[in-house]
């Protein structure tokens, strides 16, 4: 197949004046959607809690250890359609991702910043009563 | 791998009166650190302010060419 853009070296050169996004399908953002849902805090990481695969990703594991905070989290190398669909969802284009009660809270520096001034702690209580 | 002179380049032109830092954290080119500074900033959530810097750098986070970045933000 020759290349849409005739360019020798088979560069796609994107023709939309707005950048191309991979879509992601139906079923994909149910998913996340459930996952979301299914906890007071979920983490989209890579690894899971024993055995976390990444540095930002163990971060946010021992900083939930150390607030004693129940939490899920689900490892995104596991599975790729996740991996990109979560980024997709959140507008967010890395891993870990931290949801609270379904509002995205960010990834690792967030949660340092925010547990470092005290509002992570506060954030948890309040949703864990509820 | 992107040079810490293009990252800075990319986040000014999103945020032109930003003090950007960037740090490269495995000499790899592909770990970075960066610290933004701008106004553009105030009255933004965290996930806002990061998403701003997240954004001037879609390309290279999306093709890998970073494949892992640190943010800091900050209002002047």
């Amino acid at each position: 197949m020759t290349s849409r853009t005739g360019r020798a070296d088979g560069q796609f050169l994107n023709p939309f004046p707005f950048p191309l996004r991979a879509v992601m399908d139906a079923s994909t953002q149910q998913r996340i959607e459930t996952l979301i849902a299914s906890s007071p805090v979920v983490v989209f990481m890579k690894g899971n809690k024993l055995m976390p695969q990444c540095g930002f990703s163990n971060n946010v594991v021992q900083i939930l250890n150390a607030l004693g905070v129940p939490f899920e989290t689900f490892d995104v190398l596991s599975d790729p359609e996740i991996r990109q669909g979560i980024k997709e969802f959140s507008d967010w284009p890395t891993i870990p991702q931290v949801y609270v009660r379904g509002e995205f809270m960010g990834g690792s520096d967030i949660l340092i910043e925010m547990y470092n001034s005290g509002e992570l702690r506060e954030k948890l209580e309040v949703a864990l009563a509820s | 791998m992107v040079q810490p002179d293009a990252v800075q380049d990319a986040i000014r032109r999103a945020l032109p009166d930003a003090a950007v830092e960037v740090e490269d954290l495995t000499g790899g080119g592909d770990h970075l650190q960066v610290r933004v500074v701008s106004s553009a900033f105030a009255g933004l959530s965290r996930v806002k302010q990061h998403q701003l810097v997240y954004g001037a750098l879609r390309q290279e986070l999306a093709s890998e060419a970073i494949h892992a970045l640190a943010v800091s933000t900050a209002t002047p």
